[in-house]
């Protein structure tokens, strides 16, 4: 385990140190996971090495959203009159987006499927 | 024996109190949510939040304190970050099988999610710095937050939209889905990636892993995207 986090947080650093040297618009972390990917496609075993750490952290992603998710609650009042337009835009918006994506997905999907077959 | 302020007042001052609460509030949230089968309105991040905003509310803490021992839990997201690698290194093969839909769903995505955004809040009547910062809402914090400056938003305020879009996202992903009869996990997880970040990656990774996989790419992919779209999509339809 203190060898997976270990390659984990090195892929962050280095990500996070590239992100800050080239001023990419990229934050270090998803760099990070760029070089994991890497890693893992060209060094044999890897993945297979690092998988009960990693399958232990994404099981219980949605804990590490729990403490800035505390810090929203103190800053809704100040959202003041404008709360209830802002809070339909991102509602309307969210739906819109997710709509979009997966339908442009599945039309795509489609359209090349055929030309494959 | 000492009385419960001293003991509550030497306990407050270090991590452990509310490195506990924050975990201990997870866990009754993940346990309801499993007890709701999963019911997206019974989210688990937002139970947790409720009980721990309730919590400090009633102890008269103040956030930074409370953070002092969150901090070790909010730390994690940049390596949970590094780890979705895995997931995406296991569909590697499907993933390059799907290249195309893949570069339609973002674009798609991308582009509704901000100019949307844009178009219902200028309808609702919000200006300024607080329609900028709606911008970037549906890329992960970090990366909204530096897009939110650079556009001239509201940082703080930018945090506080990415989080309720995150929620929003995995509330609403699997009733809308169903709703349009989609069945494709590639499709469900990458739409829900692109426009609810992690948090809608997080839910995506409890339905199905390789929803959560493509989630995991849409996230990240999308955070680049909004980087370089944003400011043109900004000035179009402002």
């Amino acid at each position: 385990m203190i060898h997976a986090l270990t390659i984990i947080l090195c892929c962050q650093l280095v990500g996070e140190a590239i992100s800050r040297t080239l001023l990419l618009p990229v934050p270090g972390p998803v760099l990070g996971m760029a070089i994991l990917l890497v890693l893992c496609a060209t060094v044999p075993g890897l993945a297979d090495r690092l998988r009960p750490t990693t399958t232990g952290i994404l099981a219980n992603l949605s804990l590490l959203f729990v403490p800035a998710g505390v810090g929203v609650v103190g800053h809704l009042n100040t959202f003041g009159a404008e709360g209830p337009a802002l809070a339909v835009a991102v509602i309307v918006s969210t739906i819109a987006a997710i709509s979009a994506g997966a339908l442009a997905f599945v039309a795509v999907a489609k359209l090349t499927g055929r030309k494959n077959a | 024996m000492r009385d419960f302020a001293e003991i509550w007042g030497y306990l407050a001052q270090g991590p452990l109190v509310w490195l506990t609460a924050t975990l201990v509030a997870y866990i009754a949230g993940d346990t309801l949510s499993k007890a709701a089968n999963r019911a997206p309105l019974a989210n688990p991040v937002l139970i947790a939040v409720a009980l721990l905003a309730g919590m400090l509310w009633a102890s008269d803490t103040p956030y930074p304190v409370y953070f002092e021992g969150a901090q070790f839990v909010h730390f994690l997201l940049g390596p949970a970050t590094v780890a979705l690698a895995l997931p995406l290194h296991a569909n590697l093969d499907q993933v390059r099988r799907s290249a195309l839909p893949l570069a339609a769903a973002l674009i798609a995505g991308s582009v509704t999610a901000i100019a949307s955004v844009i178009l219902t809040a200028r309808a609702l009547g919000i200006e300024g710095v607080t329609l900028i910062s709606l911008v970037p809402k549906s890329t992960t914090a970090p990366v909204a937050i530096g897009i939110s400056e650079s556009l001239g938003g509201s940082p703080t305020l930018t945090a506080v939209l990415v989080l309720l879009t995150g929620v929003t996202g995995a509330i609403v992903a699997t009733p809308l889905l169903n709703l349009l009869r989609i069945r494709d996990w590639r499709a469900r997880g990458f739409a829900v990636g692109v426009a609810a970040h992690g948090l809608g990656t997080a839910r995506a990774l409890q339905v199905n892993p390789t929803a959560g996989a493509f989630a995991g790419i849409g996230m990240g992919l999308n955070a680049m995207l909004t980087a370089l779209i944003a400011p043109a999509l900004l000035r179009l339809f402002q």
